[in-house]
């Protein structure tokens, strides 16, 4: 039912009444929109923010378990130190090393370029306040990010669980994109059963991630395992990866790629043959080798797609705990343990608010390395594709 | 308080007869129809076999249905606290390591078994040995859980390939090494490939970190269980980061070279498995290798093994100076040969403990199961079963060696077997597990990190011993070291 609303005018008999109706008409149309918003923002507020708000409590507290429930006490930023500063840095951060020369300059090196950068990006009247903003705390994770690359590298150090969830995003995601596109560019020709290879090449992302985990530790385990008589062929018989940190890593990555190529395979396949074939026939024709066509012609045309899609895989990759705590359950050592898994080791044993700690500095790191990803690379891909 | 007492005093000796009609196996046992149980315990197949198997004649004479939940053991602890101290309680009775109980027992959560236990005739709980009847079911004085299992730590070795290299079994750990490196390399199983010196479990996250303490041990504890092995009695100071700890650290990792390429992912089932498959020549583990080792479908060692009390050292810990001093009458007043040995209660045995909110009802079948499990005439067949992982526990167990003969161990190998566990449980310096509060985040969590990144090489000894040091130390802050200092005093007698 609706009310006409009733406007009022000087010469409105009714005079002052007439007019609060009227102003008070106007407001509730005004509102109405709100008013009918808000039951759903209600609901998703509910389920998003509250969760993110009782982490943050969670993050601050020490929680222990007592007769009748449990007990939460306040302790500042106790669990943030822990990991930073004290007796969980190796865990999270990994063991630092000092410095040496060769580490001083690199870093310096980064240093200078990423001033730079930001010099230049301060400089362009039109960049906001939020884009400076945004630029200085990217620039400051990456050259933190640095630091503790070359502190756990190449001065000597080991990864703690920060790197080793950094290492699985940036050298898995890397993998996962040059083989699904390859992938991607081999199904797109015209060759005869493409259709089941796109069948079997897709069927890994439906499977169950611990599945795959438990799939590749058998077929990894190169003693018992099904594969253990070509390995003792090849006389690796007696190595054991899961022993060696870097080979673990590597194992849990190949394990993640052959989940999720299917999925970066399919969404550029689709890309690629929704490109416009004129263009593909017309380098064709005027003598280009397959390289520029793919340079020129195709590549500009897939990669608003492409790095889109990498996006999306970027941020699930932060979040991996299947593979590396079904295959290796995060060792040797802690070598292959992601801040995911670290999380939930620290949950586990009622460090809630460890945890939460974890979970917060993730969600840190990821966001700004994703929403850097989006606006440097899923953008400007966008705009030169327009 | 009398009159609760009262109440309860009548409840067990109604649960007594029953029980003890059960015992019959009659139709006149306590009726439980109605009742469902769950029963949580660790992801088996030890352990849970034997609750699993028994369950259903159990159901069968008291209407009461058992199921059998199981979980990963590094989860064990947490899933259960977590469903109790919530309120949640979906699990009415459980099956867990008694070092764990003093966590359950300060809120209030287990039930009470004092007076049900002193009218259960069946149970015959004289029978189980002291050490057991202390440590794994009572806390304070008072019964809270019932021992279905008897844990000590022991070294295994091959009688055949030590008589081949015409050695010795091992008394100090070094000879221990000694023998590792000697038969490394050997075929013992007659397979044409080479095989292991030693065998030992240390996968993170699983039952691997006891045997760190079943090596230092000897180096820290020579004056008798009273003087602790874990912490210093007098102001709970970590005994890990000393010259006796760094001693068993490079044993503990030296043992790495003569085992598996992957020993560092194995779990003690894996072990166990390699062992009895005749590729291992030493290991060390619980009881189960010695019932494991003469099941003929399994095994290829049956009455090739031997065991003895952990190896020791003729240098222990001088806890002033922090440094080794050689073994005299002072030292090592226990030492046999000059040699000082402490045999680890590691983990104390798998022993079962009532939720305290669970139905009346619930609570007495529960108590009933655990007492059908316990007694000598299913216990004492059970603990020769190696899939069982039930050891002896019993004294009837110990003193009657027929039927270790008819479950197949030869003579020689039931007295070595158990006279291994006996001289461990009878020993003045034997080490009593770490039973102070929160122990599981002492043990589980900063020890077994330390010796995972050790033994992955991400730290050296000297980074592993200060890290257990501090993350033992800020434990002891965090909880309270006065307090943890008292529990720790309390759990040695002191």
């Amino acid at each position: 039912m609706t009310t006409a609303p009733v406007v009022p005018t000087d010469r409105d008999p009714l005079g002052a009444t007439a007019g609060w109706r009227a102003r008070f008409g106007e407001w509730a149309e005004r509102q109405a929109s709100l008013v009918f918003i808000l039951p759903a923002t209600l609901v998703i507020l509910a389920f998003s923010l509250f969760p993110l708000l009782v982490s943050a409590y969670l993050a601050v507290s020490r929680f222990r378990l007592g007769p009748g429930g449990f007990e939460l006490s306040y302790a500042g930023f106790a669990n943030f130190r822990k990991l930073l500063f004290g007796s969980e840095q190796f865990h999270f951060l990994g063991r630092l090393e000092a410095f040496g020369l060769v580490e001083w300059i690199l870093l310096a090196g980064v240093a200078g370029l990423l001033g730079w950068w930001l010099a230049r990006a301060y400089r362009q009247p039109k960049i906001g306040v939020v884009g400076k903003i945004g630029r200085t705390i990217t620039a400051a994770l990456v050259l933190a990010l640095t630091a503790l690359t070359l502190a756990t590298t190449l001065a000597g150090g080991a990864f703690g669980s920060l790197m080793t969830t950094l290492f699985y995003v940036v050298v898995g995601c890397s993998l996962q994109f040059l083989i699904g596109l390859g992938l991607a560019m081999l199904c797109a020709q015209p060759i005869i059963g493409r259709n089941v290879f796109r069948i079997l090449f897709f069927i890994p992302v439906m499977v169950t991630p611990v599945g795959i985990a438990y799939a590749f530790r058998m077929l990894a385990d190169m003693t018992r395992g099904p594969l253990a008589p070509i390995w003792d062929a090849f006389g690796l018989g007696e190595l054991s990866w899961a022993a060696d940190p870097w080979a673990a890593r590597m194992v849990v990555i190949v394990g993640d790629s052959w989940q999720w190529v299917p999925f970066i395979f399919i969404v550029l396949l689709a890309a690629l043959e929704n490109q416009p074939r004129e263009q593909i026939e017309a380098a064709q024709l005027d003598g280009a080798s397959g390289w520029e066509t793919f340079r020129d012609v195709s590549w500009p045309a897939i990669a608003p797609t492409a790095a889109t899609v990498m996006l999306i895989r970027i941020i699930e990759a932060f979040k991996i705990i299947d593979l590396p705590n079904v295959l290796t359950n995060g060792g040797p050592g802690i070598a292959t343990e992601s801040m995911t898994l670290h999380a939930f080791f620290a949950w586990r044993t009622q460090d809630l608010g460890g945890s939460a700690a974890i979970a917060y500095m993730l969600l840190f790191v990821s966001v700004v390395i994703s929403v850097s990803f989006f606006h440097f690379v899923v953008r400007r891909a966008r705009r030169e594709n327009a | 308080m009398i009159a609760f007492h009262g109440v309860k005093t009548a409840r067990a000796c109604l649960l007594a007869a029953s029980t003890s009609v059960l015992a019959l196996g009659t139709a006149n046992a306590q009726d439980y129809s109605g009742v469902s149980l769950n029963i949580m315990t660790f992801t088996g197949p030890q352990i849970a076999e034997p609750l699993q198997r028994r369950a259903p004649d159990f159901e069968a004479a008291t209407g009461a249905e058992i199921n059998v939940v199981t979980v990963p053991f590094s989860d064990l602890y947490t899933r259960l606290l977590t469903d109790w101290a919530t309120g949640t309680n979906s699990v009415d009775a459980a099956v867990f390591a008694p070092q764990w109980s003093v966590d359950f027992i300060t809120p209030g959560f287990l039930v009470d078994l004092t007076d049900w236990v002193a009218v259960d005739d069946d149970l015959q709980v004289d029978d189980v040995a002291g050490f057991f009847r202390e440590f794994s079911q009572q806390f304070s004085g008072r019964t809270y859980m019932l021992t279905l299992d008897g844990d000590f730590q022991m070294a295994y070795y091959r009688t055949d390939v030590l008589a081949e290299l015409g050695m010795e079994p091992p008394e100090t750990w070094d000879d221990y090494l000694a023998i590792a490196a000697a038969a490394d390399g050997m075929d013992m199983n007659g397979d044409g490939q080479p095989d292991y010196g030693s065998c030992i479990s240390k996968k993170r996250n699983a039952q691997a970190y006891w045997a760190i303490h079943s090596i230092a041990g000897a180096f820290l504890q020579s004056q008798g269980t009273s003087q602790g092995a874990f912490f210093d009695p007098e102001d709970m100071t970590p005994l890990v980061n000393n010259a006796g700890f760094r001693r068993a650290l490079e044993i503990y990792v030296a043992t790495t070279e003569f085992g598996p390429p992957d020993e560092i992912n194995l779990d003690v089932g894996d072990t166990r498995s390699l062992f009895t498959t005749g590729q291992c020549a030493l290991t060390i583990d619980w009881g189960d290798i010695g019932t494991l080792a003469i099941d003929p479908e399994n095994s290829r060692v049956v009455d090739l093994v031997g065991a003895t009390m952990l190896p020791g050292s003729t240098e222990v810990l001088d806890r002033d100076s922090g440094e080794l001093v050689a073994c005299d009458d002072a030292t090592c007043p226990h030492a046999v040969n000059g040699v000082n040995r402490a045999p680890f209660a590691a983990f104390g045995g798998w022993s079962g403990g009532i939720n305290a909110a669970a139905d009346e009802l619930a609570q007495e079948a529960a108590y009933a199961f655990f007492s059908y499990m316990s007694r000598p005439e299913h216990s004492n067949e059970d603990v020769t079963i190696g899939i069982t992982g039930f050891n002896p526990y019993r004294v009837s167990q110990f003193e009657n060696l027929d039927q270790w003969l008819a479950a197949g161990m030869s003579e020689a190998a039931a007295q070595s077997y158990l006279g291994a566990i006996g001289d461990s449980l009878s020993s003045p310096n034997m080490i009593i597990d770490l039973r102070i509060p929160q122990n599981q985040r002492y043990q589980q969590v900063v020890l077994d990190t330390a010796l995972a990144r050790l033994l992955a090489g991400e730290i050296d000894i000297d980074d592993a011993m200060a890290q257990i040091e501090a993350g033992w130390n800020e434990l002891n802050d965090e909880i309270g070291r006065e307090d943890q200092l008292a529990a720790y005093r309390a759990s040695l007698g002191l």
